[in-house]
C-alpha cells in the first residue's frame, strides 16, 4: 500500500528520522497559514502518489508570502502528469507546506526486501536526486549495499559502513548514523516494503534530513497496522481496482479491449498472456478465486464491464476442487443478470469440464463454449474480428 | 522413487479443525494421504472424524505418531508460528498453503529455519505437492494428475493444474508436481525444486512455471544450464503485465524494471530450457521434446 509524502515524513518523524518542518495544505488560505506558521521561505509541494513532481511542475521553492499563495493555487487542482502517472495526470488535491532547507549534498538512501537474499537490505548513494534505477545501471559502484542481518538487525557498524560511503563528516557523520538507525527500525516498525529517501540532505549546518519520502507497506501486514490502513487515499486508486477489493476480488485495470475472468493468479497472467499471442488486447486481469462461485462470477462480471472498452469477455476457469458444472450454473446465472450484449467465451476445464460445456451451449445464451485454452483465446479474439467486420 | 512425498509420507494437518483445513483433510485421506495426525492448540485428545488424533502441539503429534511432514492450513496471522513449530518437532517436510502471512514472518521464519537444516518448507501461498498414485499433500484436484515421468515445478496453482491437464492430453504423467508458492519468501525456490528432481532416477524431464517478480527463475536457468540434462520445458506467465503491479500474487510484480516475462525467458532460453510463449503450448513442446 502507497501513502503520500506527508504521511511518510510523519510516520518516519514518529520514530525519530530528521525530516523538515512542514504542514498539509488542502487551500490555498490553508498553505498561507501553514507558511506564516513555519515561517519563510518554504517549499510548495504537491501530494500525488507518483514521483517526478518536480519536472512535472509540482514543487516550487517560495521565498515570499505572495509566491505561497500564487504556487499553492497553481498547483491545488491542477492535473499533474509525470512519468509515472501516465499521459492522463493526477489531479493535485493537497500540497505540503514544507520549510526549505540550506542544501548542501544530496544523496540517496533506500531499504527493500531483497528476494534473492531474503534479507532486509540498505542501499546508499552519493548520487542523489536521481533515479536510483538509472544509477544502477549507468553507475552501479556508486551505490554501497548493506544486507541486514535478521537475527539482530541493523548494527551501528553497518550505518557507520553507509555514512563513510556517503562521505559524511564530522557533525553530519554522526546525524547520518542516528539518521540510518531511526530510518531501519521506523521500516521494520511499520512492515514496510519499500522505503526510499532520495534526496536525503545533508544541510550547511550538518544536518541529515529526508528531503523526500517514498514508502510502501506489505498489504499481508496491515491487519496489524490499523493507522497505516487509515492513511489509505481511495482518489490515488483505479475506481473499478476499489470497487474489486470491496467484493473480494483481484482486478487491475488494463488498456485493452477483451475483458477476463480467470480462477488462480498464475493462470490469469498466462490468460492475458495467450489473448495478446492471438492477436488480442487483455482489458483487465482479474483472479475470482479457487471457488468461482455464481456469486463472485456476477460481480467479476459487473466490474468488467463497467470497463467501456470491453468488446468481449473470456472466462477461463479451471475446475479442481469446483466442479464445472456448477461453475457454467453460476455463470449462466450471473449472465442472466447482468443482460450484456457482448460475446462471452467460456473456457471451462477440469471436474466435469463436458457437462459444464454442454449446460452452457443448451443454455440459449449468447454463450460460446471452450474446453482448451488455445481454442478459447482463438474464439474470444474471433469475435472481435467479427465485430469489426 | 519421487521427491519429497510418497508412500511412505506420515502427514499431520497443522489447523485441522478449521474449515479448510478440515476439507483439505478429507480429500487428502480420498486420495490415499496417510494422514496420521491434526494439530489444533486447545483440543488435543479429540479426534477428527472419529478416527484421526488431535494434538495441542507439534510436538506432541510427532513424538506419539512419528510423523515426518506437516501441512499448515492455519490463518495467516498465526502460519509463520506454525511453521516454525513443525521444524521444532523435526519434521523433515512442512508444506504451508496459508496465503497472506506478512513479508516479516516469513523473513523470521528464514531465519529459524537455518536451524534446521533437516526440515524443507514448501510455500506458503502454494497448492502443495503430490506424487500421482502415491500422496498429495494440499489442495490440488488429485484426479486430473497421473503417475508417470514428468516433474514440475511452479509458482502458480491452476496454471500447474493447467500444465498437468496439457501433459496428460499429450500422454504424460507425473513423477512429483511440486507448487513453489507465490510470496517474496519461500522455503523451497525453484532451484531446489529443480535440483530434486533432477537427482530423482524417475522423472525424465522437467516443467518449470514461473511468473514475473523476482529473479528465482534465472537462477534456477544458470543452475539447468550447468547441472541438469534432463529436458525442461518453462513457461513465465505475466508477458503482459504492467509493471509496478502487483498481480494477485504477492511476489507476481515488476519492480524498479525488474523481474520481467521477458528476462526471464531469455534467461532460460541462454540456458538450453525449451521456452513456450504460449500457456496452451506446454503438453504439446513436451511432447515434441521427447519424441
Amino acid at each position: 500500500m502507497k501513502i503520500h509524502e506527508y504521511q511518510a515524513k510523519e510516520i518516519l518523524r514518529s520514530f525519530g528520522v530528521p525530516v523538515p518542518e512542514s504542514k498539509i495544505a488542502f487551500s490555498v488560505k490553508e498553505a498561507e497559514e501553514a507558511a506564516a506558521e513555519i515561517g519563510l521561505p518554504v517549499v510548495v509541494k504537491a501530494q500525488i502518489h507518483a514521483g517526478g513532481r518536480g519536472k512535472g511542475g509540482g514543487v516550487k521553492f517560495a521565498p515570499t508570502a505572495q509566491d505561497v499563495s500564487q504556487y499553492a493555487n497553481d498547483i491545488l487542482g491542477m492535473t499533474l502528469v509525470t512519468h509515472q502517472t501516465g499521459p492522463e495526470g493526477k489531479l493535485v488535491k493537497k500540497v505540503l507546506i514544507e520549510a526549505a532547507s540550506n542544501i548542501d549534498r544530496e544523496l540517496y538512501a533506500g531499504i527493500v526486501m531483497d528476494r534473492t537474499t531474503s534479507a532486509v537490505t540498505f542501499m546508499v548513494s552519493t548520487e542523489g536526486g536521481m533515479e536510483i534505477e538509472k544509477v544502477a545501471e549507468e553507475t552501479p559502484e556508486k551505490i554501497v549495499k548493506v544486507v541486514v542481518d535478521t537475527a539482530v538487525g541493523l548494527q551501528p557498524f553497518q550505518a557507520r559502513q553507509m555514512a563513510f560511503a556517503l562521505n559524511l563528516t564530522g557533525d553530519a557523520f554522526k546525524n547520518g548514523v542516528k539518521f540510518l538507525m531511526a530510518l531501519y527500525k521506523a521500516y521494520m516498525g511499520t512492515d514496510a516494503s519499500i522505503f526510499e529517501i532520495n534526496p536525503l540532505v545533508v544541510t550547511k549546518e550538518g544536518a541529515v534530513i529526508a528531503l523526500d519520502a517514498k514508502a510502501n507497506f506489505d498489504e499481508n501486514a496491515l491487519y496489524r497496522h490499523k493507522d497505516i490502513v487509515a492513511l489509505r487515499d481511495l482518489d490515488e486508486e483505479e475506481p473499478l481496482e476499489i470497487e474489486a477489493g470491496r467484493s473480494g476480488l483481484n482486478y487491475i485495470k488494463l488498456e485493452g479491449n477483451i475483458g477476463c475472468m480467470v480462477n488462480g493468479a498464475g493462470l490469469a497472467m498466462g490468460t492475458m498472456d495467450i489473448i495478446k499471442l492471438t492477436g488480442g488486447e487483455p482489458a483487465n486481469f482479474l483472479d475470482v478465486g479457487g471457488g468461482a462461485s455464481a456469486e463472485t462470477v456476477e460481480k467479476g462480471f459487473r466490474i468488467i464491464l463497467s470497463d467501456k472498452n470491453v468488446k468481449a469477455v473470456l472466462i477461463n476457469i479451471f475446475g479442481g476442487i469446483v466442479r464445472c458444472d456448477r461453475v457454467a450454473k453460476g455463470v449462466i446465472e450471473a449472465i442472466k443478470n447482468i443482460d450484456t450484449k457482448v460475446p462471452i467465451v467460456v473456457r471451462l476445464q477440469g471436474t466435469n469440464a463436458e457437462e459444464g460445456k454442454k449446460l452452457l451451449e443448451e443454455s440459449g445464451m449468447n454463450i460460446i463454449a471452450a474446453t482448451e485454452l488455445k481454442d478459447a483465446a482463438e474464439k474470444v479474439v474471433g469475435t472481435l474480428k467479427t465485430i469489426e467486420a | 522413487m519421487s521427491v519429497l512425498v510418497d508412500k511412505n509420507t506420515k502427514l499431520v494437518v497443522q489447523g485441522i479443525t478449521g474449515s479448510e483445513g478440515a476439507f483439505h483433510t478429507q480429500q487428502m485421506i480420498d486420495y490415499g494421504t496417510n494422514v496420521v495426525a491434526g494439530v489444533t492448540p486447545g483440543k488435543g485428545g479429540q479426534l477428527f472424524m472419529d478416527k484421526i488424533p488431535i494434538y495441542n502441539t507439534m510436538k506432541g503429534a510427532v513424538e506419539k505418531t512419528g510423523a515426518n511432514a506437516s501441512v499448515i492450513f492455519v490463518p495467516p496471522p498465526f502460519a509463520a508460528d506454525a511453521i516454525m513449530e513443525a521444524a521444532e518437532a523435526g519434521v523433515d517436510l512442512v508444506i504451508c498453503i496459508t496465503e497472506g502471512i506478512p513479508t516479516f514472518d516469513m523473513l523470521k521464519v528464514h531465519e529459524f529455519l537455518k536451524k534446521y537444516p533437516k526440515t524443507t518448507l514448501v510455500g506458503p501461498n502454494c497448492p502443495g505437492v503430490i506424487t500421482p498414485g502415491e500422496a498429495k499433500i494440499g489442495i490440488m484436484p488429485g484426479f486430473i494428475h497421473k503417475p508417470g515421468t514428468i516433474g514440475i515445478v511452479s509458482r502458480s496453482g491452476t496454471l500447474t493444474y493447467e500444465a498437468v491437464h496439457q501433459l496428460g492430453e499429450a500422454g504424460f504423467g507425473q513423477s512429483t508436481a511440486i507448487g513453489i508458492g507465490g510470496d517474496p519468501i519461500i522455503g523451497t525456490k525453484h532451484i531446489d525444486a529443480v535440483k530434486l528432481l533432477n537427482e530423482d532416477p524417475k522423472t525424465e524431464a522437467i516443467v518449470l512455471i514461473g511468473e514475473i517478480g523476482g529473479s528465482d527463475e534465472e537462477t534456477a536457468a544458470a543452475y539447468i544450464a550447468e547441472n541438469v540434462d534432463k529436458p525442461v520445458v518453462a513457461f513465465i506467465a505475466g508477458q503482459t503485465a504492467p509493471p509496478g503491479k502487483r498481480m494477485g500474487h504477492a511476489g507476481a510484480i515488476i519492480a524498479g524494471g525488474k523481474g520481467t516475462a521477458e528476462e526471464k525467458m531469455k534467461a532460460l532460453a541462454a540456458a538450453g530450457i525449451h521456452v513456450v510463449k504460449s500457456p496452451a503450448e506446454i503438453g504439446k513442446k513436451m511432447k515434441e521434446v521427447l519424441g
